[in-house]
C-alpha cells in the first residue's frame, strides 16, 4: 500500500489534481459568465490577479492570511461587479467581436496597472499550510499540507456554487435569467441585477482562484501570475462545454492529470502542445463541448 | 381594471398599433381578435411593459402604469402568460411554480400550500412536478404557464394564444378553467386569440383588431352576431 501510494503514477495523479482543480475553477468563472451574459471573459485571470494584490499587497504582508484572502474576495465581487455595470453593459448585443477586442484590453490595462503600482517583481505570499509533501516511511508522497488545502477550497468553492444556483432563490433567478431573460423579467426577475451578480460570483471565484495559484512557491504574485492558468483553464472550458458547470470541473481536473503524465513521461515542453491538440480534437468532434447535452442547445 | 387609452406602438418603420383604447373590468373576460399582424401580441407586451408606446397610456385600477418595467408591472399584479407559455423548459415544473412565486412573500409552508392547491387545479402537474417542464405536452405546457402565473395571485391575467396548438377538446377544457376562475376570483382577463369562436363562447366582452386599430369593441354575444365582422376581420366564415 506505501509502495501504492509513493509511486510514479499516483503521485502524477495527485500533482495533476492539484493543479486540475485550479484550471476547473478558471473554467467555472468562465462558465458561470458565459451562461449569462455570452461575453468570454479574457480578463477573468487579471481581474483575479488584481484582487490578489489588494489582499495580500496593499494590506501589508504581515497580517494574517485569512484576512487577506477575505479581502481579496471582497476585491474581486466588486471588481467584478464594476466591470459588468461599465464596460460589460457597453457590449451587450454588439457584434461578437466587440467583446473579445475589450476584455483582451481590459486585460492589458489590468496588467500594466498592476505592474505600475506593485512593479513586475513577483512577491511571495505567506501560506497557512506547509508546502512540503508529507512522507511514508522516507518516501515522500506527491501531496502536501498546502496541496490538499488547495483541493480542498477548490471542492467547498464548487459545492458553494452549486447549492447556490441549485437550491437558493437567488440561484433560480440566476438560471432563469440566463435561459429566458424576457420571461424572468414578466415573472419579476430583475435580469440586469442578475447579471451583475453573475459577475461577482465568478470574480469572487477568481479571487480565490488566483490566491491560491500566487502562493506557489516558485511563481509568487506577478501581474502576469495567472496568464498561463488561465490558458488552460480557457481550454478546460472549452473542452467541457462553456455552458456546463460540470464540463468545466471535470475536464479541468482531466487536463492537470493528463498534463503531469506527459510532463513527467514524456517532456514538460509538450504540455502546450498536448493541450493544444486536446482543444482541437475536441472542438472538431464536439463543438459545444463534450459535456453539453445535444438537447440544451440553442439553435 | 385595465384601462388603454389611446395607445399607438412603433417598431421603426412599422406602427403595430394605432391609437388603440378600450377597458378590461374585473371578474370579466375581454378577448382581443384578429388576425395574424393585427398588433395582438403587441398588445399585451405594452400593457406589461416589455414595449414602450409612443403615444397613450395603460392605467391599472385608475393608476398609470405605461413607463413602469416589466418587473415592477408584474408585482403590482399583473400576470402574463406569453405567447408560445415561455415556460423554462430546463426546469422542473416546481422550478418552473417557484419562479412565478418569487414576488410574493410567504413562509416555506405558505409557498408549498400554495402549490399544493395548483396541483389540485391542475393534477398533471403535480403528478410531474420533479420532472423538467421540457417533457411536457403542449397541454401540460399551457397549464404550467398559466399555473405559473396564478400562483403569484393576479389581479389581472394576460393570455396570449392560450389554444395555440392544442386539440379542440383540450382547447375547450382550458377555456372552461379560464371563465371558472374569472368568475370564482374576480380575476380581469385579457384573452388574445386567434380561435375566435372558442374565445366569443367564454368571452364577455370583445375587441377586434385590424392592422393595428380598434375596429370594434362590443360584447361578445354582439361582436358574434355581427356578420360584417364575421366575414371579414375574424374569418369565420359558415
Ligand atoms: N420586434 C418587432 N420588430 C419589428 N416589427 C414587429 C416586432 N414585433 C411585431 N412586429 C410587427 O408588428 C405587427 C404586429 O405584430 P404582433 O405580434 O403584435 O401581431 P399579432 O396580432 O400578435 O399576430 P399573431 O396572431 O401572428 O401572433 C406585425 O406587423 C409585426 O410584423
Ligand atoms: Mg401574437
Amino acid at each position: 500500500m506505501d509502495a501504492f501510494l509513493t509511486s510514479r503514477p499516483v503521485a502524477d495523479i495527485l500533482g495533476g489534481l492539484t493543479n486540475g482543480v485550479i484550471y476547473s475553477l478558471v473554467a467555472l468563472s468562465l462558465v458561470l459568465i458565459w451562461r449569462s451574459t455570452r461575453i468570454l471573459n479574457f480578463a477573468q485571470g487579471a481581474m483575479a490577479m488584481l484582487a490578489a494584490y489588494v489582499g495580500f499587497a496593499i494590506l501589508a504582508p504581515t497580517t494574517n492570511y485569512w484576512i487577506s484572502m477575505g479581502v481579496a474576495v471582497v476585491a474581486g465581487i466588486v471588481l467584478g461587479g464594476l466591470t459588468e455595470r461599465t464596460i460589460v453593459r457597453a457590449l451587450y448585443g454588439k457584434p461578437e467581436i466587440n467583446p473579445v477586442v475589450a476584455m483582451v484590453g481590459f486585460l492589458l490595462v489590468l496588467e500594466s496597472v498592476a505592474a505600475a503600482i506593485w512593479s513586475t517583481v513577483s512577491r511571495s505570499l505567506p501560506t497557512p499550510f506547509s508546502i512540503v509533501d508529507w512522507q511514508l516511511r522516507g518516501r515522500p508522497v506527491a501531496m502536501s499540507p498546502f496541496a490538499l488545502y488547495e483541493v480542498v477550497t477548490a471542492v467547498v468553492v464548487m459545492v458553494v456554487i452549486a447549492v447556490v444556483f441549485q437550491f437558493t432563490r437567488v440561484g433560480l433567478q440566476l438560471r432563469a435569467a440566463a435561459l429566458n431573460p424576457e420571461v424572468s423579467r414578466l415573472l419579476g426577475v430583475r435580469v440586469h441585477r442578475m447579471l451583475t451578480v453573475g459577475w461577482m460570483l465568478a470574480s469572487g471565484v477568481g479571487a480565490i482562484t488566483a490566491v491560491l495559484v500566487a502562493s506557489n512557491y516558485f511563481t509568487g504574485l506577478t501581474p502576469t501570475t495567472m496568464d498561463g492558468v488561465f490558458a488552460f483553464g480557457f481550454i478546460a472550458a472549452a473542452i467541457g462545454g462553456l455552458d456546463s458547470p460540470v464540463g468545466a470541473l471535470v475536464s479541468g481536473v482531466a487536463l492537470g492529470i493528463a498534463f503531469q503524465f506527459v510532463g513527467d513521461y514524456l517532456n514538460s515542453n509538450a504540455i502546450i502542445l498536448v493541450a493544444l491538440g486536446l482543444l482541437i480534437v475536441s472542438l472538431m468532434v464536439r463543438p459545444n463541448g463534450v459535456f453539453t447535452r445535444r438537447a440544451q442547445r440553442r439553435v | 381594471m385595465i384601462g388603454v387609452s389611446g395607445l399607438s406602438v412603433s417598431y421603426g418603420a412599422v406602427q403595430a398599433l394605432r391609437d388603440v383604447s378600450f377597458s378590461a373590468a374585473p371578474g370579466k373576460i375581454t378577448t382581443v381578435l384578429g388576425a395574424n399582424g393585427a398588433g395582438k401580441t403587441t398588445l399585451l407586451r405594452t400593457i406589461s411593459g416589455l414595449v414602450r408606446p409612443r403615444a397613450g397610456e395603460v392605467t391599472l385600477e385608475g393608476d398609470r402604469i405605461t413607463g413602469t418595467h416589466a418587473e415592477d408591472i408584474v408585482r403590482r399584479g399583473v400576470g402574463h402568460v406569453p405567447e408560445g407559455r415561455g415556460v423554462i423548459a430546463e426546469f422542473t415544473v416546481e422550478e418552473n411554480l417557484r419562479l412565478g412565486s418569487l414576488i410574493v412573500r410567504r413562509s416555506r409552508a405558505e409557498r408549498q400550500a400554495a402549490f399544493e392547491r395548483l396541483y389540485g387545479q391542475f393534477p398533471v402537474l403535480g403528478e410531474r412536478r420533479r420532472q423538467s417542464a421540457g417533457t411536457l405536452s403542449g397541454g401540460e405546457r399551457q397549464m404550467l404557464a398559466m399555473a405559473r402565473a396564478l400562483v403569484a395571485e393576479p389581479r389581472v391575467l394576460l393570455l396570449d394564444e392560450p389554444s395555440l396548438g392544442l386539440a379542440p377538446l383540450v382547447t375547450a377544457e382550458l377555456m372552461s378553467t379560464i371563465s371558472q376562475l374569472c368568475a370564482t376570483t374576480g380575476l380581469t382577463v385579457i384573452l388574445v386569440e386567434q380561435n375566435a369562436k372558442s374565445a366569443l363562447r367564454i368571452a364577455d366582452q370583445a375587441v377586434v383588431l385590424y392592422i393595428g386599430r380598434v375596429v370594434a369593441d362590443d360584447r361578445a354575444e354582439v361582436v358574434a352576431a355581427d356578420e360584417r365582422l364575421r366575414q371579414y376581420y375574424l374569418g369565420l366564415v359558415e
